[in-house]
């Protein structure tokens, strides 16, 4: 014991979004004592025995818990059934090892390995086979696996759980998921997004003590033995949750938004594929912007051609028919990434960034070119370049991306190049908007602003000025939208104005037709809409 | 972009290539798929990675996983036995389709 945990915080990574109040309960597996060994033969019965009653509880289970969860279990069933893997395990209790010994050895052989992987979709596998090592140890133990008796409603914290420790909990009631490691991408997190559970991972050290709890999962915060006004701020954040998920609900059903009789396109900003997992996002008519920038900073160094790769295409297969719309890396500015911008410039904003860095620096743009050009054959993908000012700098983009296209197609690889075009952020490619050869627009209102009126938007002494309706950038969002819908081509806005209720009536006055905005405020722009174009005010 | 080759060599082993066109490589879902599949037949049937050392059992699926093979990597089969022909081409058409849920 710690002594008291009373009011603590702990912030960890989103896995699952929700709300959970309730008793804290830790849960650490694999408490039994060790076991006495037998002769060879008692012990490779034993074995043999624990297997069986394993794959029948995993079977149980896959066939209550259905769909993506029976997917899961079906690996830990085909390890049980491999026989490759038990003769080695049997082999070794020939050799005299006990049956829990050379079982758990094995497994956590297994598990190191995975544990080492590079990819997270195979670290996330070591959760699942220490799941089938304990409860395989449980049986051989003299335990029958029972179930875990966890209260009602309660938040559930462990170092990871396994899929199958989460299926045998009852969720019925509510409740939460707080781990100290695991991963958004495991099983577990997929299980508790299918089922509304909010989980919060990678929380770090957490006391073993403490009675209640309260677990965010949009913010990521656990918190134990919460004071009155903690509770009262987690409520408070509940209801609002709660009640814009209420309206969520009923808003985003109705079909596709319209603005007096046109048709309005929602598409909504992520930065990963993590970010889909907001309950609204299928309700959107596509991706207007996805940011690639956040992909530089894990781990240091720019990621390889595959990471990359996986990255876009997990979008993609996500989408379906729909638009993605992936930004090249727009570092520089007040987005610095060592390493990769140039540090020490008197005036980052109107320095080198976005797709100036890019060409810059064809050995980090070649790698991104080369993953976006192979994930375009996968789905329904539209690349646009940042900070664009001039129309050789898409042009000099384009050579090179067809030159990447045309070698991936002569090494053998799928590729092809997608709808190219650009962010109209830069004053100059606003005012000569028709010398882009862009297949369409994307207005990036909030550097477009800071340009139009020289406010650095990172200072906060001129918030007064910074304001995003001056006629001066609306004028400029209506050139751009006139000379879209002249020439055919889409323009859509993607910077917070989008998102803003109070700006929506300037920017469908301007033309805008198309707007990409984050998904927790989808609901209300649609609703805001509707409202604007039955006559009615902003409410 | 399946590059399968059925050709009968001596000793009546039938082999295949295929690329793996699965998005995040041979992961725990379509190992599932490939050893299910694999163990409907009466033949010995071994994969490898295009160049690899070893061969690998392709009816297990610890090993199937260990082989760690990449997105658009290609994948060497090979059979022997009374339905080899048969498995070769199973495998080669589950791998080539992108393990559809329908062939496991």
């Amino acid at each position: 014991m710690q002594g008291s945990a009373a009011g603590l915080a702990y912030r960890g990574r989103t896995a699952s979004i929700g709300f959970a109040h309730g008793p804290f309960v830790r849960v650490d597996v694999d408490t039994r004592d060790a076991r006495v060994a037998g002769t060879l033969v008692e012990e490779a019965l034993a074995l043999r025995n624990a297997i069986d009653v394993a794959s029948r509880q995993i079977a149980d289970l896959a066939v209550i818990a259905g769909g993506e969860a029976a997917q899961i279990l079906e690996f830990q069933v085909a390890l049980l059934e491999d026989e490759d893997f038990l003769e080695e395990i049997f082999a070794a209790i020939g050799d005299g090892d006990a049956a829990d010994v050379a079982w758990r050895s094995a497994l956590d052989a297994q598990i190191a390995d995975y544990d080492s992987a590079e990819d997270e979709y195979l670290k996330a596998r070591s959760s699942d086979l220490a799941d089938l090592r304990d409860r395989v140890i449980n049986t051989l133990r003299g335990g029958e696996g029972e179930a875990l008796t966890i209260p009602a409603g309660a938040v559930v914290c462990a170092d990871d759980l396994p899929p199958s420790r989460f299926l045998e909990i009852d969720w019925t009631a509510g409740g939460g998921l707080a781990l100290l490691r695991g991963s958004p991408t495991s099983h577990v997190a997929m299980l508790a997004r299918a089922r509304g559970i909010p989980m919060v991972v990678q929380l770090g050290a957490v006391p073993d003590v403490g009675a209640t709890a309260l677990l965010d999962g949009e913010g990521a915060i656990l918190e134990l033995d919460p004071g009155a006004e903690q509770v009262r701020l987690f409520e408070a954040r509940r209801e609002s949750h709660r009640k814009s998920r209420a309206s969520a609900r009923a808003i985003l059903r109705r079909p596709t938004a319209s603005w007096r009789g046109e048709r309005i396109k929602l598409l909504i900003n992520i930065q990963s594929v993590d970010d889909l997992a907001h309950a609204d996002a299928q309700y959107a008519d596509g991706i207007g912007l996805m940011r690639t920038e956040f992909l530089l900073g894990e781990r240091g160094g720019v990621p390889d051609e595959e990471t990359q790769f996986q990255a876009y295409d997990a979008v993609l297969r996500w989408a379906g028919q729909r638009p993605v719309t992936i930004r090249t890396f727009d570092a520089g500015g007040d987005k610095p990434v060592p390493g990769f911008t140039i540090d020490g410039e008197a005036n980052p904003f109107l320095g080198v960034r976005g797709l100036r860095l890019c060409l810059a620096r064809p050995d980090v743009f070649t790698v991104q070119l080369r993953a976006l050009a192979r994930a375009a054959v996968r789905g329904n993908l539209k690349v646009m370049f940042p900070m664009v000012t001039s129309a050789d700098e898409l042009e000099a983009g384009r050579k090179l991306f067809a030159d990447i296209v045309q070698r991936l197609q002569a090494e053998g690889v799928a590729a092809m190049l997608p709808e190219l075009g650009i962010m109209v952020e830069v004053p100059a490619a606003a005012l000569a908007i028709a010398t882009f050869k862009a297949a369409f627009f994307s207005i990036g209102s909030n550097d477009l602003a800071q340009y139009v009126l020289a406010c650095d938007r990172s200072n906060g002494a001129l918030a007064p000025l910074m304001d995003p309706l001056h006629p001066a950038v609306l004028e400029l969002i209506a050139r751009t939208a006139d000379h879209g819908r002249r020439a055919g081509l889409s323009v859509s806005l993607c910077g917070d104005m989008a998102s803003d209720p109070r700006c929506l009536p300037a920017l469908l006055n301007c033309g805008l037709r198309e707007l990409s905005v984050n998904a927790s405020a989808l609901a209300q722009i649609k609703q805001t809409i509707d409202r604007l174009s039955g006559g009615g005010g902003l409410g | 972009m399946v590059m399968s080759m059925l050709d009968k060599a001596d000793g009546h082993i039938f082999s295949g290539n295929v690329r793996l066109v699965h998005a995040v490589g041979m992961h725990a879902r379509p190992a599932v798929k490939l050893t299910k599949l694999a163990k409907k037949f009466q033949a010995q049937i071994s994969v490898r990675v295009e160049g690899a050392p070893d061969w690998i059992n392709a009816k297990s699926v610890a090993k199937i996983m260990a082989m760690r093979a990449a997105h658009g990597s290609t994948i060497e089969i090979k059979a022997s036995g009374s339905d080899a022909e048969a498995a070769v081409a199973a495998l080669v058409n589950l791998i080539a389709t992108d393990f559809p849920d329908e062939a496991s």
